[in-house]
């Protein structure tokens, strides 16, 4: 939240600070911010209805299944997968596993679901395509998913 | 701008919201629990986009008008060296908000001639190292998980930066046709 606050102040002042060097300039900057807003949003919009949706039809069985008790190699393959198909906003997430480790989740497969929740984004593939190509998506995307695999055996063996 | 613009410029967005509106309505219709839930998730994360993306926007516009080329090329772009990498992971740690907002912007560095690899650190530390969230995960996690994903996420993020440009100069860049 705070950090939102100042995101938004800061860019308040730049955008004071260019007003005054140029407003014409500044006019030109604004009306592109809104051209691309105008082109953005709908994808937004689509990515976080579809999160929504889709994360709503997860059955509560299958997050402890996968992500409770045991630790086994397929387990912790299967959370990777549930946090790559998934994304749920740190907001949420971080206390969510807070409780399944509460509730004995080993710290490996919760840091394997957490790692991937948060770099690799399923849904968001179409827009990252876009912005960013397809080679880079596709490298990101699967280096984020095997070294997610790597932190949370590591983190395994350390806690 | 004439209505008619405005109308054209939102034409997409507009029917974004009638089909959302429209699965709405279907999910309470069919699938009245998923739909309270679907409503819930999609609520905590407009709030947080729309917390920053307008304000994301502006500096992007902002920053195409300013900041010249061969700016970025100096801290970013091929020949900055660890120091242009470790000032990508920077910049990536400040932000709030989901990693898909950072999309636009990252590909927006990469046309102006950041290097590969900074662009991929940078997404990469705002979706796992924003400062604003590790204070939640110590609080949550305990501080011995939080430093150790940290640490090791912070190789991680540098690691997939520097493989994925190595695969890129390898194969080339199959960037798409983007107009700004």
């Amino acid at each position: 939240m705070k950090v939102a606050l100042a995101i938004n102040l800061i860019t308040a002042g730049l955008l004071l600070l260019s007003f005054l060097k140029s407003s014409r300039k500044t006019l030109i900057a604004l009306k592109m911010s809104l051209q691309k807003g105008a082109n953005l949003m709908p994808w937004m919009i689509g990515i976080i209805v579809l999160i929504g949706v889709m994360l709503s039809f997860v059955p509560e069985q299958t997050v402890e299944r996968y992500l409770g008790g045991e630790m086994t190699l397929i387990q912790v393959g299967g959370a990777a997968l549930l946090g790559t198909i998934t994304m749920i906003p740190s907001l949420i997430a971080v206390p969510l596993a807070g409780s399944l480790i509460e509730a004995g989740a080993s710290y490996t497969t919760i840091a394997a679901f957490l790692t991937t929740l948060i770099m690799v984004g399923f849904v968001t593939l179409p827009l990252e395509i876009k912005e960013l190509g397809i080679k880079i998506t596709f490298w990101r995307n699967l280096l984020a998913f095997v070294f997610a695999i790597i932190i949370a055996g590591m983190i395994g063996v350390l806690m | 701008m004439t209505v008619r613009d405005f109308i054209r410029l939102f034409k997409k967005m507009i029917f974004v919201i009638i089909a959302t509106a429209v699965l709405i309505f279907f999910l309470g219709y069919f699938f009245p629990d998923e739909q309270a839930m679907s409503l819930a998730i999609m609520k905590e994360y407009s709030l947080e986009v729309i917390l920053v993306f307008p304000a994301v926007l502006v500096l992007m516009g902002l920053a195409d008008i300013w900041i010249p080329r061969e700016m970025v090329r100096r801290h970013f772009g091929d020949t900055a060296g660890f120091r242009g990498l470790l000032l990508s992971v920077f910049l990536g740690t400040l932000p709030a908000g989901p990693l898909f907002i950072a999309f636009p912007l990252a590909g927006k560095m990469l046309r102006k001639g950041a290097r590969v690899a900074n662009v991929v650190a940078f997404m990469g530390a705002w979706a796992s190292l924003k400062m604003s969230e590790i204070g939640m995960e110590i609080y949550f996690l305990g501080v011995k998980f939080a430093f150790l994903r940290v640490a090791l996420t912070l190789i991680a993020v540098l690691g997939i930066a520097l493989i994925t440009e190595k695969m890129l100069t390898v194969t080339g860049k199959g960037l798409t046709k983007e107009s700004i």
